[in-house]
C-alpha cells in the first residue's frame, strides 16, 4: 500500500508558536518522504535540542531528540551502524552553527551519506531570543538588550569549506520548494546540508515573513518584490561533473561568492553539488569489502548465547 | 632451589628503543618459561624525556613489582641517575662506560626538584655529580658494576663482519642492552635470536642486523664478565600462557563480546585499544561471513559518546574507549543514555588527574566522578577490572550489563594496567556468554519502546526494524518515548528507570559483584588496578606467618552493600588501598555501609603500587606503628 502523506504524521501535539516557520519545513519534509515513498521504519530523523528539536516527534519515523549541537554525533554514529536507513538529521542555527560548530565541521570532512537541515532563524527561540550565530553584527532583535556584538557565520560558505558535498538554501515559506530541495539533498549520495530561512515571529523581528517577501522594499518601489530568489531561474551551475581541480576549485568559489549574497536579494537552491566525492561508506567499504551487505548492525554476534567471533589466530600468535 | 625472583630494568630517553628492547627481554623470559610482570613509565612526550621498562621475572605467578631492582641495564647517563639507588645490594648495573665522566649539569632532562635530592644525597656521602660519583656509590652497597663501551663494541663488531655501517648506529643500543643482559645472566641465546625473528617477522632484514648485533653482544658479555648471581637458565614452560600487553583483554574482550561499533578520540593511556580494535577491523566468525569491528576517530570524545550512542539505537553492540579528560565530556550524553535506556559500554582507562593531570601516569582517582557522573538522577554500571586477565571476562560482562538492564556501562581501568606486560593464562572465548536481554528480533502489534513491565525493563526495539518504530528524547517521556512533562508520568518513569539498579544487585551473580581473596582480622578493601600488589603483598606476608584479608570490590555502582557488608562482618581492622589521594573507595564504602575505614595506604604519585611498599605499610599496620593514612612514594 502506498504511503501517503498522513502517514508520515505523528499525533503529538505541536506546541510551535503560530506563525512559526518551522511547520513549513516540518510539512516539507513529511512531504518529501512521501514523495521518495520511504518505508516508515526505514527512516529516523534526528534532531537537536530547542524548537526544531521537537520535529522528530511530529514525524512518524523512528525518531531520536538528542542534545544540544550533537545531532550529528548520534545521527553519523546510527547511519555508519546501519547504512540501510535514511537519515536525515536536523537542528537550530544556534544547535549546528554555534554549540554544535565543531561537528558541523567534522562532519563535513567525513561526507556520510544523510541530509542535515538547519532551522535557520538567528535567535534562540526556546531560551527567549537571544542572538544566534547566524544574526548579523550590530543587529538588534526585539530582545536584546544591546544589539548583537558578533560577527555571523556563514552556514553556506562554511559548509562548502568543510567539505559538504550538497550545499543548498531553501525558505520555509516556500514549501513546495523546499520539499523539492529536501528531495535532492535525500538522494544526493554524500552529506548533504540545507540551510532553512525560517522566521521566528516570535522573537526575531527583523527577518521576518513579510521582510523576506520583500514588503518594505515593494513600498519604496510600489511593486511587489520579494528579497528570495532561486538559483535554478539564473544562469547558476551548481554540479561538479568531471574529478578535474580547475572544475571542482571554480564550483566551490561560485558557491563561497554567492553564499555571500544577502539583503535585497537573497538566492535560494543548490549552491554547489559534487558525487564524485567519496562517502564516508564507500571510504569503509575500501578496507571491508562487506561493510554494506554486513554492517554491524546486520552482523550475528552470537549462537545460543556463546560468542561466534573467533579470534583463536590473535590469541595463537600471543601465545608463548 | 631458590625461587626466582629478579627484577630487570632499561631505561633511556624516549624515542630510543626502550619499550622494544623490554618486548625482546620480555619475550626472551615468557618463552624460556618465566612469569612476566613488566611496566612501562613514560613522560608526556615524543622524543628525549626519560623512560624506563620494569621486568620482573619469576617461576612463580606473579601480580605486581617489587621495589629492588636486581640488573638494570642504561646506555645514558639519565638512567644510571635516577635509578642507581633502586638496584638491590645484591644486584648488578651493566651501563655505557663512555658515560662515566658525565655530570648532572649535562643531562638536561633531569629535572630542579630530582636533581635537587640527587646533590643531597651524592654530597652526604661525599661523591661527585657524576655517572661515577652514582656508580660508586652503588659499588659500596654491593652493586656489581658491568661497564661495556657500547661504541668499541659496535666498532669491533663492524670489523669483524666487515660491515662499516655497523660503526656508530646508536639505535641498536637498546639491542645491546637486551643482548649483554641476557648474556650476564645465562639465558640460552638461541631464545634471543628467535624472539628477534618473531617480532621482527615483517623485516627480514632489520631482523638479521639485530641478531648480528644481538649475538656478538651476547657472546662479549658471556666471555667477560664472570657470572651474575643471578642466572636464568629457562623453566618448564606453563601450557596455554599468553603474553600480552594492557589493553589487549579489553580490546580482544570486545571483539569476542560483539562490540562492532567504536568511537573514539586520541587520549593516553586509552586510544592504543582503539588502534588495535581497527588494526584487526576484519573478523573471522564461525559459519558465517566475514565481521568487522566499525572504528571511528571522531572530533572529540561529545561526538564519540553520541557517535556511540547512536550507533547502539540501531542494536549494535557499541563502545568508546578514553580516559578521565575525555570522560568528562561524555558525562552529559550519559545522561542521555540513562534516560533513553540505550546499552553502551565506556571502557574508562583511568590517568592522574585532575586536568591534565599527570597525562602518562597512573591513578585511580576518578571513582566517585564515575560513580556521580551525569546531572539528574539515572542508573548506570559501574565495574572495574583488577588485571589483564580478568579484564577480558569482564568486558563481556559488561556488554551483557549493558543489554540486560539497558544502561550504560562504564568499565574501569587504568594506567598501570595499561602499561603492564604480563604473562597469563590465554584468554577462553568460551567463558564469555552473549546475553542481549530483552533486544527484540521483531515486533508485532503495537509497540511502546518505554513499556512499563514488571522488572522495569523494555522489549527494545532498534533502529531500522520493521514496525518497531519508537521515539527518544533527553527529556522526560511516555512509554513511546513522547515527550511528557505530566507529573504522574514522571514518578513511574523514574521508578521505572531507577529500580534497574536493585535488580542489577540482585541478578549479578554475588562474585561478579566482588570477590573474597581471605578474610581476617585484618582485611584490605580495594579495586581495580591495585589488586595485583595487594595479593603479592599478602603472600609475602603470609610467608611470615601473618594473614591478612582481601576484598575486591569489582560492581563499584550500584554498590554491593548487603554482599561486601556480610563478607566483612567479623572483620576488625579495615584497610582501604587505592592510587588516589583521599581514599575514594572508602567513602564510597562509609557512604553506603556506614563504617569507618582505619587504616588508608594511598599512593598519588602516578607510579603504581608495588608489593613491596603495600607489605611494608601492611606489617606496620598489623604491628601497629602505622599512621592512620600511609602515603607510598616509590618510583622515579
Amino acid at each position: 500500500m502506498a504511503l501517503k502523506l498522513a502517514d508520515y504524521k505523528t499525533d503529538v501535539h505541536n506546541d510551535w508558536c503560530p506563525g512559526c516557520g518551522d511547520f513549513g519545513i516540518v510539512n516539507a519534509l513529511q512531504m518529501a518522504l512521501a514523495e521518495m515513498g520511504i518505508e516508515r521504519d526505514k527512516a529516523t530523523i534526528f534532531s537537536g535540542i530547542g524548537c526544531s528539536g521537537k520535529t522528530s516527534h511530529f514525524i512518524n519515523t523512528y525518531g531520536v531528540h538528542t542534545l544540544h549541537g550533537r545531532v550529528l554525533t548520534f545521527a553519523q554514529g546510527g547511519k555508519l551502524a546501519n547504512p540501510d536507513m535514511t537519515v536525515v538529521a536536523v537542528g537550530g542555527d544556534g544547535d549546528g552553527l554555534g554549540i554544535g560548530a565543531g561537528h558541523f565541521v567534522a562532519a563535513g570532512r567525513r561526507n556520510v551519506d544523510m541530509t542535515y537541515i538547519i532551522f535557520d532563524n538567528g535567535v534562540y527561540g526556546l531560551t527567549k531570543g537571544q542572538a544566534s550565530p547566524t544574526l548579523k553584527l550590530g543587529e538588534k532583535t526585539k530582545s536584546l538588550p544591546s544589539p548583537n556584538t558578533n560577527y555571523n557565520v556563514n552556514p553556506i560558505g562554511l559548509a562548502v569549506a568543510s567539505g559538504f558535498t550538497f550545499v543548498a538554501r531553501g525558505y520555509s515559506y516556500d514549501v513546495r520548494h523546499l520539499k523539492d530541495l529536501i528531495v535532492k539533498a535525500v538522494n544526493h549520495k554524500g552529506l548533504s546540508f540545507l540551510d532553512v530561512l525560517q522566521p521566528c515571529p516570535t522573537y526575531n523581528d527583523l527577518n521576518t515573513r513579510d521582510w523576506y517577501a520583500g514588503v518594505d522594499l515593494a513600498q519604496e518601489s510600489m511593486d511587489r518584490h520579494s528579497r528570495i530568489y532561486k538559483l535554478e531561474d539564473t544562469h547558476y551551475e551548481p554540479v561538479v561533473h568531471y574529478n578535474d581541480e580547475s572544475e571542482v576549485n571554480e564550483k566551490l568559489s561560485q558557491a563561497l561568492i554567492k553564499s555571500l549574497e544577502w539583503g535585497n536579494k537573497i538566492p535560494t537552491g543548490v549552491f554547489y553539488q559534487n558525487e564524485l566525492i567519496s562517502t564516508y561508506e564507500i571510504r569503509l567499504k575500501d578496507k571491508i569489502p562487506n561493510y554494506l551487505e554486513n554492517p554491524p548492525a546486520r552482523q550475528r554476534i552470537s549462537e545460543n548465547g556463546l560468542s561466534t567471533t573467533d579470534v583463536s589466530e590473535i590469541l595463537d600468535s600471543l601465545e608463548i | 632451589m631458590d625461587s626466582v625472583d629478579f627484577t630487570w630494568l632499561i631505561g633511556g630517553p624516549q624515542g630510543s628503543g626502550v619499550e622494544s628492547g623490554a618486548n625482546i627481554f620480555s619475550k626472551v623470559c615468557a618463552e624460556m618459561g618465566y612469569q612476566i610482570f613488566g611496566k612501562r613509565e613514560f613522560y608526556s612526550n615524543i622524543k628525549g624525556e626519560h623512560s624506563y621498562f620494569t621486568v620482573r621475572v619469576s617461576d612463580e605467578n606473579i601480580h605486581s613489582n617489587v621495589n629492588d631492582v636486581t640488573l638494570m641495564v642504561s646506555f645514558d647517563a639519565e638512567t644510571i641517575f635516577r635509578h642507581f639507588d633502586e638496584v638491590s645490594s645484591n644486584g648488578g648495573i651493566l651501563y655505557d662506560s663512555e658515560l662515566e665522566g658525565v655530570d648532572t649539569g649535562k643531562v638536561h632532562t633531569l629535572d630542579t626538584p630530582f636533581k635537587d635530592r640527587l646533590h643531597k644525597l651524592l654530597e652526604s656521602k661525599n661523591k661527585p655529580f657524576t655517572i661515577s660519583g652514582a656508580l660508586e656509590l652503588a659499588k659500596e652497597k654491593g652493586v656489581k658494576l658491568y661497564p661495556v663501551s657500547f661504541k668499541n663494541l659496535l666498532e669491533s663488531l663492524s670489523e669483524d663482519v666487515d660491515n662499516p655501517k655497523l660503526r656508530g648506529l646508536v639505535r641498536m643500543y637498546n639491542v645491546i642492552g637486551v643482548s649483554l643482559s641476557l648474556g650476564l645472566i645465562q639465558m640460552p641465546s638461541d631464545s634471543l635470536l628467535h624472539s628477534i625473528d618473531t617480532i621482527f617477522s615483517k623485516k627480514p632484514q632489520i631482523a638479521e642486523i639485530n641478531k648480528q648485533v644481538a649475538n656478538y653482544s651476547y657472546n662479549y658479555a658471556s666471555a667477560k664478565f664472570e657470572h651474575f648471581k643471578h642466572s636464568l637458565m629457562g623453566i618448564v614452560k606453563q601450557p596455554d600462557t599468553i603474553l600480552v600487553q594492557g589493553h589487549f583483554g579489553t580490546s580482544i574482550g570486545k571483539m569476542v563480546s560483539g562490540c562492532r561499533f567504536q568511537s573514539y578520540y586520541p587520549i593516553t593511556p586509552a586510544s592504543d585499544e582503539s588502534v588495535y580494535l581497527e588494526s584487526n577491523e576484519l573478523l573471522q566468525i564461525q559459519n558465517d561471513r566475514p565481521g568487522s569491528t566499525i572504528v571511528v576517530q571522531t572530533e572529540d570524545e561529545i561526538s564519540a559518546m553520541g557517535m556511540m550512542i547512536g550507533a547502539a539505537l540501531t542494536g549494535t553492540r557499541s563502545s568508546t574507549s578514553t580516559s578521565g579528560p575525555g570522560f568528562a565530556l561524555m558525562t552529559e550524553a550519559l545522561g542521555w543514555a540513562g534516560i533513553n535506556e540505550v546499552p553502551v559500554v565506556i571502557t574508562l582507562y583511568q590517568r592522574s588527574g585532575p586536568s591534565t593531570g599527570l597525562p602518562t601516569r597512573h591513578g585511580q582517582d576518578d571513582l566517585l566522578f564515575t560513580v556521580f557522573a551525569g546531572h539528574g538522577d539515572f542508573p548506570k554500571i559501574v565495574y572495574a577490572s583488577g588485571d589483564i586477565e580478568e579484564s577480558f571476562y569482564d568486558t563481556g560482562r559488561c556488554f551483557n550489563y549493558a543489554d540486560v538492564y539497558q544502561i550504560p556501562v562504564i568499565h574501569m581501568m587504568d594506567k598501570f594496567l595499561s602499561s603492564s606486560v604480563v604473562t597469563c593464562k590465554k584468554f577462553d572465548p568460551s567463558l564469555i556468554s552473549i546475553d542481549r536481554g530483552k533486544l527484540l528480533d521483531k515486533v508485532d502489534g503495537k509497540y511502546k519502546r518505554f513499556a512499563f513491565t514488571d522488572d522495569g525493563i523494555s522489549p527494545r526495539s532498534r533502529l531500522g526494524m520493521d514496525n518497531g518504530i519508537f521515539w527518544n528524547t533527553g527529556d522526560e517521556s511516555d512509554e513511546y518515548g513522547h515527550i511528557s512533562e505530566d507529573p504522574q508520568n514522571r514518578i513511574k518513569m523514574m521508578d521505572k528507570r531507577m529500580s534497574k539498579l536493585d535488580l542489577a544487585l540482585d541478578k549479578i551473580p554475588l562474585d561478579e559483584q566482588a570477590v573474597s581473596f581471605g578474610i581476617h582480622e585484618h582485611t584490605i578493601i580495594s579495586w581495580g588496578s591495585a589488586k595485583g600488589p595487594i595479593i603479592d603483598a599478602i603472600s609475602m606476608l603470609k610467608k611470615e606467618g601473618i594473614d591478612i584479608g582481601f576484598v575486591q570490590i569489582k560492581l563499584l555502582h550500584p554498590f554491593p552493600t548487603r554482599y561486601v557488608k556480610s563478607l566483612l562482618k567479623d572483620t576488625k581492622t579495615l584497610i582501604d588501598i587505592e592510587s588516589n589521594h583521599s581514599g575514594q573507595l572508602g567513602k564510597l564504602f562509609k557512604q553506603n555501609i556506614s563504617r569507618d575505614i582505619d587504616y588508608y595506604i594511598l599512593k598519588y604519585t602516578g607510579r603504581g603500587m608495588t608489593s613491596t611498599e603495600i607489605y611494608d605499610s601492611l606489617k606496620k599496620i598489623v604491628e601497629n606503628k602505622a599512621e592512620k593514612r600511609e602515603i607510598l612514594s616509590h618510583g622515579a
